[in-house]
């Protein structure tokens, strides 16, 4: 069986000459790249070639990368399996029979196989991160507004950011630097914090002295007992370093998930409306007036995920039901926030188990969507909160790869580079 | 279940609202489905009112000409177009 790992097998040939000249590169499929199609792993967008490149692909080419295709993921971002892909699911490199993870799960792959030596994926719930943890290899999600969105395919606008994988977090940090950045183009985007001649790649200099790191005990609760073995075993490695660790509880984690998904799916429902078959995308031959083509244009074109979050998204957004849920889930993002707030202000990084389960076996969970989004417990308090984490890789268990998640305060990336390249 | 799950007629409404036609067995499995997620959902109910400290500031640049794409490339994913615009179906 074929990994399955590109959507679209293209090399797009960056500068003679940059930083990362010589380097290959894999690109998640939801983020634009001029003249090569762009499908976001659905039917929806299969013949779509954008008209212009993404903020990150132009510096990519400029830094002299070779893009080397364009990487299969869950259906517009939606899953946490890579297994919502209109073009098929992607086999483990680092675990064959089980998921890459999603929804950036080419991307992951791609690097875990030696497909390409640094890949970009988004992030909008723990899609970086996921994918590294499953697949054994590094993964940033940024600051909400490092990088620049302009050319990514919105699914949950005020949640994701573009991250790097790489297979060490210095590789993973040297792509960071490359599509980091203000751009003029995305509002939401700020100059990095970096002093003139620093880079975040020269953050991962492996010293963790004196580092404090908080370790939140809900999101060991309910954890895979092998998962929370390696998770500890790391720490230690990270304490015989010269780190030290206390406990700290975050009580509002226990509703990030609800509130997760209210608001991506809210944001979803109104960023999918675009996709009505007449300006690009798949359009229905149905007869009939503008609703009806437009309603069976999407029923042909999305896959069942995406058509749940429309759907859920639509209903907590409707009269009667926006205080219930769609408030609640924003009183429990300020909370969310203020908790992260007082637990950084004790601890220099925070740590978890990147997921609370290894890796499924390809198949095993796409019947259950509310379990599916269970897992993404220890990933998505942090989009809630707009701060940056790295998974890097922790060890194994049963021979399935485990990630460690540190999570740090806002543009704190050099601080978790530095930490994480203790580990990797 | 809740007393307000979720019922067949109000997932067909909302598909209706968000423009997505479901086929019969698609309405039975969301209905099942939306009941345990939104009773999920529902817990969202415990979370106390919380001050939002949003530190919230417009970004605006300057309103500048900039080239911008040209028709025809704009055209070029769209499946009908008629002397330089888009074709869509009737509106009623």
């Amino acid at each position: 069986m074929s990994a399955n790992i590109f959507i679209t097998e293209e090399r797009i040939e960056g500068a003679d000459d940059g930083p990362l000249s010589g380097t290959t590169v894999a690109v998640k499929d939801n983020i634009s790249t001029e003249g090569v199609r762009t499908t976001c792993g659905s039917k929806m967008l299969a013949e779509y070639v954008p008209p212009y490149d993404a903020t990150v692909v132009e510096r990519l080419k400029a830094a002299g990368a070779t893009i080397v295709g364009k990487a299969n993921m869950d259906e517009f971002g939606m899953g946490t399996t890579t297994e919502t892909s209109h073009f098929g699911s992607t086999d483990n490199p680092a675990a064959p029979g089980h998921v890459p993870g999603g929804s950036s799960g080419g991307s992951a792959a791609a690097v875990a196989a030696g497909e390409a030596d640094l890949a970009l994926g988004s992030d909008t719930g723990g899609s970086v991160r996921c994918p590294a943890a499953f697949c054994g290899v590094v993964g940033i999600k940024p600051t909400y507004g490092l990088v620049s969105r302009y050319g990514l395919v919105a699914y949950a606008n005020s949640l994701e950011q573009i991250g790097p994988f790489g297979e060490t977090v210095e590789d993973a940090a040297q792509l960071l630097d490359v599509i980091a950045g203000e751009d003029d183009r995305d509002a939401t985007t700020r100059e990095t914090p970096l002093a003139d001649d620093a880079s975040y790649a020269d953050a991962a200099t492996g010293s963790v002295n004196d580092l404090q790191i908080g370790v939140p005990t809900e999101l060991l609760e309910g954890a895979d007992e092998g998962v929370v073995e390696t998770f500890w075993d790391a720490i230690g490695e990270l304490e015989d370093r010269g780190a030290e660790y206390h406990e700290v509880s975050l009580p509002s984690v226990e509703h990030a998930v609800e509130a997760y998904y209210v608001i991506a799916m809210s944001e979803a429902s109104s960023n999918l409306a675009r996709f009505d078959g007449v300006r690009y995308g798949h359009s229905s031959d149905a007869e009939g007036n503008w609703n009806e083509t437009f309603a069976q244009t999407r029923k042909e074109g999305f896959g069942d995920e995406v058509k749940r979050r429309i759907l859920l998204g639509t209903y907590a957004l409707s009269a009667g039901y926006h205080d219930k849920y769609y408030k609640k889930a924003q009183d429990a993002r300020a909370w969310v926030k203020q908790d992260f707030d007082e637990a950084l202000s004790e601890a220099d990084v925070l740590a978890s188990p990147t997921m609370p389960v290894p890796p499924f076996e390809l198949g095993e969970s796409l019947d259950d969507p509310l379990q599916m989004y269970l897992a993404d417990a220890n990933t998505v308090p942090i989009n809630l909160a707009d701060l940056p984490a790295i998974s890097v890789p922790a060890g194994e268990t049963d021979g399935l790869p485990v990630g460690l998640q540190l999570v740090g305060p806002a543009f704190g990336e050099e601080r978790l580079i530095r930490a994480a390249s203790a580990l990797a | 279940m809740s007393d307000d799950a979720v019922s067949p007629e109000e997932v067909r409404h909302v598909a209706e609202l968000a423009r997505v036609d479901l086929a019969d067995d698609e309405v039975d499995r969301f209905t099942e489905q939306f009941r345990d997620i939104l009773e999920y959902f529902e817990t969202l109910d415990e979370v106390p009112e919380v001050d939002r400290e949003a530190d919230l500031t417009n970004v605006m640049r300057p309103d500048e000409d900039r080239d911008s794409l040209d028709r025809e490339a704009a055209l070029e994913n769209a499946s009908e177009t008629e002397d330089g615009y888009f074709k869509g179906p009737n509106v009623s």
